[in-house]
């Protein structure tokens, strides 16, 4: 196919119409990596759209059991909110301290981001343990049903995330700034932030709407 | 001995010697047959040394090329397992005319699921997969798709969720409630076994492994194209392949949300699908039918694309239409997405929602005509060949007209609510399925046999198929439209009505003439591969082709080409023969570079190791096993992220060597054809 490479411009284009702005080949890796992961994620918000279908169509169905303005507490809510809030910020200064390749405020960033992202899944076992304990477990009622699995989909990817990010700081002292290690510092990047709009998603549809229910 | 056990359940679960189906014979000696093959196989492969070439050369290959072969090998041996069951089926609906037939109850019940399971899944998924695999990079002209080692994972899921599927023969049984598993009755209280649990799990891990490929497929067109290869010239299969696997990312992860609630439900005492404290039924019908009819389209649409290069090639034109073609397959792409109602119009959802979804099921038969009619006028002034392919291609055409159109005619809600569940639909879905994506899958199979291997199928076998193919589908699926009419239920174990009794008997005739069509298949390959030297193809281009596969040898080098291909419109690579020709051809010396290829790894295989030992882990309860199965995963990625070189480079004098031979072939080609 090579020995045709210079040729044949002209006769491409036959009505000379001469706009078409040539495809310049290939993207680099790191555009590629990053367009793949962002599908990724779009798949799985595709995911939790289902158990957030599940959870509107079964918000009512309580079975005689608690609704949730009876079993929500706003106070812990909002402590879980700020803290993963806050735990993008810092992930977001641990990204560009990868770029600048500065591994003082790398670790920093994620260590703080790590701590935070703890403390949210802590107060979040703590409010199923809570709710199990008082016999408000998932198999109680439909909306427990899909209020237990809306949120622990989301809590199991923070946990997910915290296991990534641990790998993330081994990786990085293990190896340094290497070029496919700040790929997937960028995917976990991408994919940190990602949860954080998931969870103003379930903050809203959960526990605002559901709170005032 | 309550204490022992104890031990025993937490050692093996539900696991004990009850599991393997002593009682019945059929699936004994079927699932003895296999495991005698499979070591057989084995055995064979140890013994002749040729384990350090399968281990280094395809099961941890990177290769796109080799990985889709594999899939299609895959497709291929769960075909014939999946045609079994459509025999066995046949037969037992042939003979159980007021009486039980030969199959109980119970084993029919799972014998329908498997079939259905198998061809959708682990048939038809991994058979376009692997198509898309073998040839969208290739056609875009590049070395590879863009995450190599995640295709390895992928496959090899897929794999896993094949062998879980084939395990339930002889370990435990499998689900007998239809292939997509409706609660109540796929739940705990109606199916208490591990049935539900084997179909499940193999559709989670099998699950990951289609997204996984979805993923790395969408980022491959969209990012990876050579120079100059535009939008709108990229050949019409790149295209569709773009539709089908953008459907995959958005509608598989429907399918494992609903999976997991079902699992959820029979797992923990949740209830998403349960008839008690507020579950509601419906709610899985309407979210494993948003994923269930992308997913046909998903299946159809690359088959369309085949069809599109099948016909340009053979008829030797261009594809007519080629920007209504591209406008058609994004349109189906999004309107595939506003049918799915109309798999339960019975349901109730009232005349209003019904009559919305019914004008949307066929509205998406206007892009599909668009094509129909594409692919007449590609033919219409053309010099058409007749080869195998194009065989196939003008047979789906007829075909797949008579399941659209009695696709529109249940489209029509009134007339569905007669038709619903009643062998008139099974007879539509075949007709679809069958005269659509398989005949797209046998039109690409042998269409790129020769760029994968070398040499080209032999055409006299391949006819034979393709005739008892053809002729066996309609004997075997016309007399079905006619039983749904006269008011048969589909999935009957046994009936006592005489009317439809002759139907049943032709139908199982069609089915010993498809039968002989697979075996003309297979002797098609049989005698190719000992035919071989003298159907060697020497070029690259068999026959004649319009795309940038044919622009290199068959089959290609590990890199494909030793240049980035530069697009310059339309069918890029009859564009370059063209004038090649005009120009008598260049005979400077190109020069060469070094190209870096990703290394091979064991990543997939070692994660699908884990994944199989988690699954089945998971269907018998055995809590550690799972555990350490995940362990296993999560260290095997942990070890891929820790290796320091992840590509080798090929030096530029090899890359010369390599494409100097291809080169000449062609350069005595291209000036035969210049002398003409």
């Amino acid at each position: 196919m090579s020995m045709t490479a210079t040729v044949g411009r002209a006769h491409a284009d036959p009505h000379h119409i001469g706009l078409v702005v040539e495809h310049p080949g290939p993207a680099s890796k790191r555009i590629v990596t990053a367009y793949g992961f962002w599908v990724f994620l779009l798949s799985d918000i595709v995911m939790f759209s289902c158990f957030f279908a599940a959870y509107a169509v079964l918000s009512g169905q309580t079975a005689d059991g608690p609704k949730g303005s009876e079993i929500f507490e706003q106070r812990n809510v909002a402590i879980e909110t700020v803290c993963l809030l806050l735990s993008s910020f810092t992930c977001g200064m641990a990204s560009i301290a990868a770029d600048v390749r500065n591994r003082f405020w790398f670790y920093l960033g994620m260590a703080v981001t790590c701590v935070l992202g703890l403390i949210f899944l802590a107060i979040e076992f703590r409010e199923f343990a809570d709710l199990v304990a008082r016999g408000y477990g998932p198999s109680r009622s439909a909306f427990l049903t899909s209020f237990f699995s809306l949120v622990g989909c989301h809590g199991l990817h923070v946990s997910a995330g915290v296991l990534w990010l641990l790998t993330m700081m081994a990786q990085v002292f293990a190896k340094g700034f290497r070029a496919d290690v700040l790929r997937r510092m960028m995917c976990f990047a991408l994919f940190w932030h990602a949860l954080d709009i998931i969870w103003v998603g379930v903050f809203s549809v959960v526990y605002l709407l559901g709170g005032g229910a | 001995m309550p204490a022992g056990r104890t031990v025993e359940a937490t050692m093996l679960g539900k696991l004990d010697w009850s599991a393997i189906p002593f009682d019945q014979p059929i699936p004994l000696i079927a699932g003895a047959v296999v495991l005698v093959a499979i070591l057989g196989v084995l055995i064979w492969v140890v013994v002749k040394g040729h384990l350090p070439y399968l281990w280094h050369e395809w099961i941890t290959s990177v290769d796109h090329k080799r990985i889709g072969v594999m899939y299609i090998l895959l497709a291929s041996v769960m075909l014939l397992r999946g045609g079994s069951d459509a025999i066995m089926m046949r037969i037992q609906q042939a003979v159980a005319y007021q009486s039980q037939g030969y199959l109980p109850p119970e084993h029919y019940n799972q014998i329908f699921s498997a079939h259905g399971t198998i061809m959708i899944f682990f048939v038809a998924m991994p058979f376009v997969i692997g198509l898309m695999n073998l040839v969208v990079p290739l056609q875009l002209g590049v070395r590879d798709v863009a995450f190599p080692t995640l295709n390895s994972v992928g496959f090899w899921l897929t794999a896993t969720g094949a062998l879980l599927v084939n395990l339930s023969l002889v370990i435990g049984e499998f689900a007998r409630t239809g292939w997509l598993a409706f609660p109540p009755l796929s739940g705990l209280s109606y199916s208490p076994g591990v049935g539900v649990d084997y179909y499940a799990w193999s559709l989670q891990i099998s699950g990951v492994g289609t997204l996984v490929a979805g993923i790395n497929l969408v980022t491959t067109v969209l990012k990876l194209r050579t120079r100059g290869m535009n939008y709108l010239r990229m050949p019409m299969f790149c295209w569709t392949t773009l539709a089908s696997n953008l459907l995959i990312v958005a509608a598989f992860p429907i399918l494992t949300a609903t999976l997991a609630m079902l699992l959820l439900d029979r797992y923990l005492g949740f209830h998403f699908f349960t008839n008690e404290a507020g579950g509601n039924v419906m709610m899985f019908m309407n979210l494993i039918w948003a994923w269930g009819h992308p997913e046909v389209y998903i299946l159809v649409l690359p088959a369309f694309g085949i069809f599109s290069e099948v016909v340009s090639t053979f008829s030797g034109k261009a594809l007519f239409g080629y920007r209504s073609m591209v406008l058609a397959t994004m349109a189906i792409c999004v309107i595939s997405f506003m049918v799915w109602l109309h798999h339960f119009f019975t349901m109730g959802a009232g005349p209003d929602v019904n009559a919305i979804f019914g004008i949307a099921s066929m509205i998406i038969a206007v892009p599909t005509g668009v094509k129909i009619y594409n692919w007449l006028f590609t033919m219409y002034g053309g010099r058409i060949r007749f080869a195998t392919p194009m065989l196939w291609a003008v047979g789906f055409m007829v075909t797949f007209i008579i399941g659209g159109l009695t696709g529109v005619l249940v489209a029509v809600p009134p007339a569905d609510f007669m038709l619903h569940n009643s062998m008139f639909l099974v007879a539509h879905f075949h007709n679809v399925i069958i005269g659509g994506v398989l005949f797209g899958a046998f039109a690409g199979f042998e269409y790129w046999f020769p760029k994968a291997f070398g040499f080209r199928l032999d055409e006299r076998w391949g006819k034979l198929a393709f005739w008892f193919t053809f002729l066996g589908f309609y004997v075997t699926f016309m007399p079905l439209y006619v039983a749904g009419m006269l008011g048969m239920t589909r999935r009957l174990q046994h009936y006592d009505v005489a009317a439809w009794r002759p139907w049943m008997l032709v139908a199982a005739a069609g089915m010993a003439v498809l039968t002989i069509g697979v075996i003309c298949q297979i002797m098609q390959l049989v005698v190719s591969i000992r035919n071989r030297e003298a159907l060697r193809d020497r070029t690259g281009d068999p026959w004649d082709g319009r795309s940038l596969e044919w622009a290199t040898s068959s089959p290609p080098p590990v890199f494909n080409f030793a240049f980035s291909p530069d697009v310059r419109g339309e069918d890029a690579y009859w564009d370059m023969k063209t004038h090649a020709r005009q120009q008598s051809l260049e005979h400077e010396v190109p020069e060469y570079h070094d190209i870096e290829m990703p290394r091979n790894s064991p990543t997939g295989f070692v994660c699908a190791f884990f994944a199989t030992i988690m699954g089945f882990a998971l269907i018998w309860h055995i809590w550690w096993m799972v555990i350490l199965g995940g362990i296993g995963a999560f260290a095997t990625f942990v070890v891929f992220a820790w290796r320091d070189h992840d590509e080798y480079v090929i030096p530029a004098e090899e890359v010369a060597r390599i494409d100097r031979i291809n080169l000449e072939e062609r350069r005595s080609l291209v000036s035969m054809a210049g002398a003409l």
